[in-house]
């Protein structure tokens, strides 16, 4: 559609400029070699140098700053990697820490504690057995004691019952005599009072 | 005689008159505009390379056309066509700033002219069959030959595809002079019919005109990207011979 409305002003406007021109050099003047060569040498020379001139130095100047750019992003993504890395190692780090600490504290309390316990229990030990040789002294002395009480028992008996005799009976009884009498019955006393 | 909607493509010479060996190489108003446009490109990507890592418009400009190009190598063309990628780069802004100084009232455009685009596209006709030669001997040749092509068919479509093939700098050359010309006169008859019918009639061409503005600076652009897509095409095929 735009074409042929284009080819038809183009008609057009050749038909004008022929009926309107004839008397001019006539139709387009792009047909007229007159300055072909030239134009042709200006271009060679302009389109030439031109390709020249931003081959050799402007796009490679182009060409590197884009390079730079995408290298320098590339850098700063990397070392932004990096740092996040490192802080993520040292967050885990600070964690162990904490925990090694916590750690520790729990270990050294209950370290503290055996420690206090053992003592305690030591001690008690120890004064259980103190207490033990205390009852084990005391039962001996009790024993002794009742040993001796008995024996001093039958000596009182039978020096009472010598002096009782003697009372009695006016005259003295030989002693070993009454002193197996008083033993006999204090081994039937001590039966009845043992309830063996 | 400015109403002659064929005036503006006049070429007349600027200052004297210069001849080498009784040719003709005076500085024109073609050449002018040549000069100006590569001057603009050159001082503008010139100003794109400044070092630094935030680019400034300028800057960004520059960077982006060059990996706007860059992307569109290697997309046509895959990465074989690296090396060729300043002479695509100088090529494509030419063609646009060319076009683009055209698009300024009373200026030159350049690429108007059948001889320059037509130099242009014969330049990169011939070198692209240089490089196909060059990379593929004479395999070359099998571009001439798809296949997969029954073998009663294959006359005709050798013939063809040579035809095809040999009218390509001209069907390069005057898709982008046909539009460029088609475009200005279209704007100046617009101009003309804004001029001759007054303040009474002339808004309608007048408002025409200030759209086809618009359209033409699309068709600028465009046609300058074509340009140089079709050279990568083309170089595509001398690279990366697969028919």
């Amino acid at each position: 559609m735009l074409k042929k409305i284009i080819f038809q002003f183009l008609a057009l406007s050749l038909i004008f400029t022929y009926s309107a021109q004839s008397a001019e050099s006539g139709g387009m003047p792009q047909l007229n070699p007159e300055f072909w060569i030239s134009q042709i040498f200006w271009l060679v020379l302009t389109f030439g140098l031109l390709f020249i001139i931003l081959s050799k130095f402007i796009l490679p100047k182009i060409s590197n700053n884009l390079e730079t750019r995408k290298s320098q992003i590339l850098e700063n993504i990397e070392t932004a990697d990096k740092q996040r890395e490192e802080t993520e190692k040292k967050v885990k780090e600070f964690d162990k820490i904490i925990n090694d600490t916590k750690v520790e504290a729990k270990n050294f309390f209950n370290s503290e504690r055996q420690k206090v316990l053992d003592d305690i229990n030591n001690k008690r030990l120890s004064l259980e057995k103190d207490i033990e040789k205390e009852i084990i002294k005391a039962e001996e002395e009790i024993n002794q004691l009742k040993k001796t009480s008995q024996e001093k028992i039958t000596k009182i008996a039978i020096e009472t019952s010598s002096d009782l005799v003697k009372q009695l009976i006016g005259e003295d009884i030989n002693k070993s005599s009454l002193s197996a009498i008083v033993e006999d019955l204090s081994k039937k006393e001590m039966e009845k009072h043992n309830g063996i | 005689m400015a109403a002659n909607p064929m005036y503006q493509f006049n070429v007349y010479r600027i200052g004297p008159e210069i001849k080498i060996n009784n040719i003709d190489i005076s500085f024109t108003n073609a050449s002018l505009f040549m000069v100006i446009s590569s001057l603009a490109i050159l001082i503008i990507f010139n100003l794109g390379t400044k070092r630094s890592i935030i680019p400034n418009k300028i800057q960004l400009l520059a960077e982006l056309s060059y990996s706007f190009i860059s992307k569109m190598i290697s997309d046509t063309a895959g990465s074989k066509a690296k090396p060729y990628f300043s002479f695509i780069f100088s090529l494509f802004m030419f063609v646009l700033f060319c076009n683009m100084f055209g698009m300024i009232p009373y200026s030159f455009t350049v690429t108007s002219h059948i001889i320059v685009t037509f130099v242009l596209a014969a330049f990169i006709f011939i070198g692209v069959t240089i490089i196909g030669f060059i990379k593929h001997g004479l395999g070359y040749l099998k571009l001439f030959v798809p296949s997969g092509v029954p073998m009663v068919l294959l006359p005709l479509i050798v013939v063809i595809e040579i035809i095809s093939y040999l009218s390509r700098p001209i069907s390069l050359s005057v898709r982008l002079f046909a539009n460029m010309m088609a475009g200005h006169t279209m704007m100046k008859v617009f101009g003309g019919f804004v001029v001759s019918l007054g303040i009474v009639g002339g808004w309608l061409p007048l408002g025409f005109s200030v759209a086809l503005t618009g359209l033409e600076i699309l068709v600028a652009f465009l046609q300058a990207y074509v340009f140089a897509i079709l050279t990568c095409i083309y170089l595509n095929d001398a690279l990366n011979l697969h028919h």
